[in-house]
């Protein structure tokens, strides 16, 4: 199999493009798709800082890498989630990646901050611990990206991640986080840090190959804490649509961004409140990761 | 061929040369989330790999 731009060897088939690309091609195109992503959503204003949330998985340290590539002013932010061996080789990998490239990291721990890991919290509150992570870790995103004064926060999330969501969210008919799923969240007149997603346009494998391509190593290992998750199988049901007819997940995701604003017409949000603890935005006297951390003192 | 596998970590062998989509298809697994790895280059579908060739299959799916 061929490049079908350069005729080299390919290192990699792309069906959903009816072609194929050697390496050089394939990273000039997956830049490229992340910039398109950059400039059709007006992510990042020119020079403007960017705090990278980076897991240790391929879709971070990716993110990361294309960045710097690209010229744009970052610093990593890792969380250390408590989940015993799965967080150290996580955060190896973070470090690793970080010094090899001389970048600025910060890295927080819940486990230093509170003696207990996602783990113990979720037990603590009874709440499955995919959802806890997920409140604490837009709290912390949130605060640290405010107190070090960065105005956006981008995170790894990808295609895969965006369509199985989408697909979820449509299964469910959860109209509120339909309304609210898109690549850039507002930053809501600078209440918040704005939240970008650079990979959208990325399906899993193309993100994994750059990272094999440019010798990024990451944690290939899943979250002990996500199995049985239905992102899983909304994933797995998504690519076997896309192996049958390829395109189907960005088709299925852009078709969404482009109905959403006529299928859900900007309407005048009630004002957000300030959370009466840490401060942050929320829907009522405390915001979800407030009640979660005193259900944790509670108990 | 010996091959190696994720989640759980594994490995398994099969008898070679074999394209690398007709290994894919013989393991179950799916094109679009398995990357082939060998020698520490990737190898698109129609690459024939030996019998005395090591290579890793890779998942590439996450939790999100």
């Amino acid at each position: 199999m061929k490049c079908r731009r350069c005729e080299k060897p390919a290192a990699i088939k792309m069906p959903r493009h009816n072609s194929a690309f050697c390496d050089l091609c394939f990273r000039d195109y997956l830049h490229k798709q992340v910039m398109k992503a950059i400039s059709d959503q007006r992510m990042f204003e020119d020079g403007q800082p960017i705090l990278v949330a980076v897991s240790g998985g391929k879709d971070s340290l990716v993110l990361w890498d294309i960045l710097i590539k690209r010229g744009y002013p970052t610093v990593g932010l890792h969380l250390n989630l408590g989940i015993g061996e799965y967080s150290r080789i996580s955060q190896a990998h973070v470090e690793k990646f970080a010094r090899s490239r001389d970048l600025e990291l910060i890295v927080q721990s819940y486990q230093d901050d509170y003696g207990l890991g996602v783990v113990d919290i979720a037990k603590e509150t009874a709440r499955p611990p995919c959802s806890a992570c997920g409140t604490m870790k837009r709290h912390h995103f949130n605060r640290i990206a405010m107190e070090k004064g960065f105005a956006v926060v981008a995170t790894g999330h990808n295609l895969d991640d965006e369509a199985a969501r989408l697909l979820g969210n449509l299964l469910n008919w959860q109209i509120p986080y339909l309304k609210k799923q898109m690549p850039v969240l507002s930053d809501e007149g600078g209440k918040w840090a704005r939240k970008v997603k650079p990979l959208y346009r990325l399906p899993e494998r193309e993100i994994a190959a750059y990272a094999v391509l440019n010798q990024i190593d990451y944690i290939i290992e899943e979250c002990p804490m996500s199995k049985g998750a239905k992102t899983f199988l909304y994933k797995e049901m998504l690519n076997r649509l896309e192996e049958n007819s390829p395109g189907s997940k960005l088709q299925f995701y852009l078709g969404f961004l482009k109905e959403r604003p006529s299928a859900f017409p900007q309407q005048i949000e009630a004002e957000t409140q300030r959370c009466a603890s840490c401060g942050q935005p929320c829907g009522g006297d405390l915001c979800g990761y407030c009640r979660l951390i005193q259900r944790v003192g509670a108990s | 061929m010996r091959i190696k596998l994720h989640h759980p970590a594994r490995e398994v062998e099969l008898q070679g040369p074999k394209p690398v989509l007709s290994i894919l298809s013989k393991l179950g697994l799916s094109r679009e989330a398995h990357l082939v790895i060998c020698n520490d280059a990737l190898v698109t579908e129609d690459t024939v790999i030996s019998d005395e060739d090591c290579i890793e299959i890779r998942p590439v799916i996450s939790g999100g």
